[in-house]
């Protein structure tokens, strides 16, 4: 059986309806929200600020330390269980690795940057909402970067190639999925997370490559301009 | 023939190209790729001349050499204090700075300072590792007794001073209260219950209003509005 059309009815390379918002934990350093479809994704900035314990300082930089973490009943499946799993290990790792090119911690030796990411709702694709919100936090945070960082999910459903899965298409099972979340600096082009979860041929993460570039660029222009807007009246 | 991509004072976001060519200059908060000036931060840009610099606009304090500062007392010594200068980093203040009585060996230093003791005091020193070095030697570097203690953005300490001090010296006459204002988003203010409140409540609206032209106009008129009641 093919898959002729998403189940949604989006286009092939369109993404899901995305929403982003700068400013939105007071009480934090940095913070931002990104909507992606029914996956939220908030995040929120602590620091730079002392670390302990005090083995883990470093004198050369800062570190990063990134927390995924999923909400209770955020999924739509069964209840997620709350506390870290082996799962938001990997993802908080995947995050700290997609953020780290562009940040520059060397003028906060033996700090500390926290990045707390929370879902309050998932349907696929939330370690890439979960990077798209913690890059603009870090922004709003003040901290020196090279540049932001977008992702979203790129893959392949039966034997089309498409752009944001959803949790329909993830879990499609009339026939082969292949999901793929990449992370990219915008201004250089340089990919900073690739993962895979499946099979495709070369040609076609090549393909796919691209499609997403594409994607990330339009996602880019939102976090932009969702940044400017929490300071747009200073310009005024 | 170098290009300028943004306007003056255009709130720019990390990785935005800002200039292109190589007779524009990049300034703090800005990087050279290239033929390409990028912004490193998020800011607001200021073109001077051939350069291009980025204001922050947010973030945490960063101490800087010279500051006058409002620091806690955290911890005590043998010979000196720690202090917590509302940073990642907390600063050292050593005996010899702090005072120019003589202090016997051994003494008690909770005499001069305790923990929890709120003191205005000047950077005198930061290394590259970030160790912070401070004095109690200056005018008005001193023990502040009584008073509260309240946080602000330290990105928007300028505006609450105003030009040579213009806007805190308006609150200062308007309130009756005394107001120490350190430059790490520390404010000190002492006086009538009633009084203080309305100094916080023209600070809060500063640090609001801090991007709007024609601020210190706007306080006179808030505080001649609301400095009557009491």
């Amino acid at each position: 059986m093919t898959y002729k059309q998403r189940i949604d009815g989006r286009s092939f390379d369109e993404t899901r309806p995305i929403e982003a918002e700068v400013g939105v934990i007071k009480r934090a350093d940095g913070s931002a929200m990104f909507k992606i479809g029914n996956t939220w994704a908030y995040a929120a900035v602590y620091g730079p600020r002392n670390l302990h314990p005090k083995f883990l300082q470093d004198p050369r930089k800062g570190i990063l330390r990134c927390n995924y973490n999923m909400m209770p009943f955020s999924s739509s499946g069964e209840r997620v269980r709350p506390g870290g799993s082996r799962r938001s290990k990997e993802i908080s790792l995947v995050t700290e690795k997609a953020l780290l090119p562009v940040l520059n911690l060397e003028e906060y030796p033996n700090s500390v940057v926290d990045v707390f990411i929370e879902l309050p709702q998932t349907e696929a694709g939330s370690r890439c909402a979960g990077i798209c919100a913690a890059s603009m936090a870090l922004a709003d945070a003040g901290l020196e970067m090279k540049d932001l960082v977008c992702a979203v999910s790129v893959g392949k459903v039966a034997d089309k190639l498409l752009v944001d899965l959803d949790y329909s298409e993830e879990s499609y099972a009339d026939g082969h999925v292949a999901d793929i979340p990449i992370a990219m600096m915008p201004g250089s082009g340089k990919i900073t997370l690739l993962q895979m979860d499946g099979e495709v041929k070369k040609e076609e993460l090549m393909k796919l490559l691209e499609m997403g570039k594409k994607v990330l660029i339009d996602i880019y222009e939102i976090q932009k301009k969702a940044l400017k807007e929490k300071y747009h009246e200073i310009e005024a | 023939m170098s290009k300028i991509m943004v306007n003056d004072k255009a709130i720019s976001v990390p990785g935005e190209t800002l200039a292109v060519g190589m007779d524009v200059l990049p300034g703090i908060g800005t990087y050279r790729e290239g033929e390409k000036i990028v912004a490193n931060r998020l800011g607001l840009a200021m073109i001077d001349g051939r350069t291009i610099k980025l204001i922050p606009l947010s973030g945490r304090y960063s101490p800087k050499t010279g500051d006058t500062i409002i620091c806690k007392v955290i911890d005590v010594g043998f010979n000196g204090w720690r202090l917590d200068t509302n940073s990642a980093y907390s600063a050292m203040l050593s005996m010899k700075d702090a005072t120019s009585d003589f202090i016997a060996r051994g003494a008690n230093l909770t005499q001069y300072y305790d923990l929890g003791d709120y003191i205005v005091c000047k950077i005198v020193n930061v290394t590259s590792q970030k160790l912070i070095d401070v004095t109690m030697k200056g005018p008005g570097l001193r023990k502040l007794k009584g008073g509260r203690i309240i946080e602000v953005d330290p990105n928007k300490v300028p505006r609450i001073i105003g030009k040579q001090g213009s806007m805190v010296v308006m609150i200062k006459d308007a309130s009756k209260c005394n107001i120490v204002v350190g430059q790490n988003g520390l404010i000190w203010i002492d006086g009538e219950p009633i009084n203080e409140l309305l100094a916080i409540q023209t600070i809060r609206k500063i640090e609001k209003e801090s991007h709007t032209s024609g601020l210190t106009d706007k306080i006179k008129e808030y505080l001649e509005k609301n400095g009557k009641k009491n």
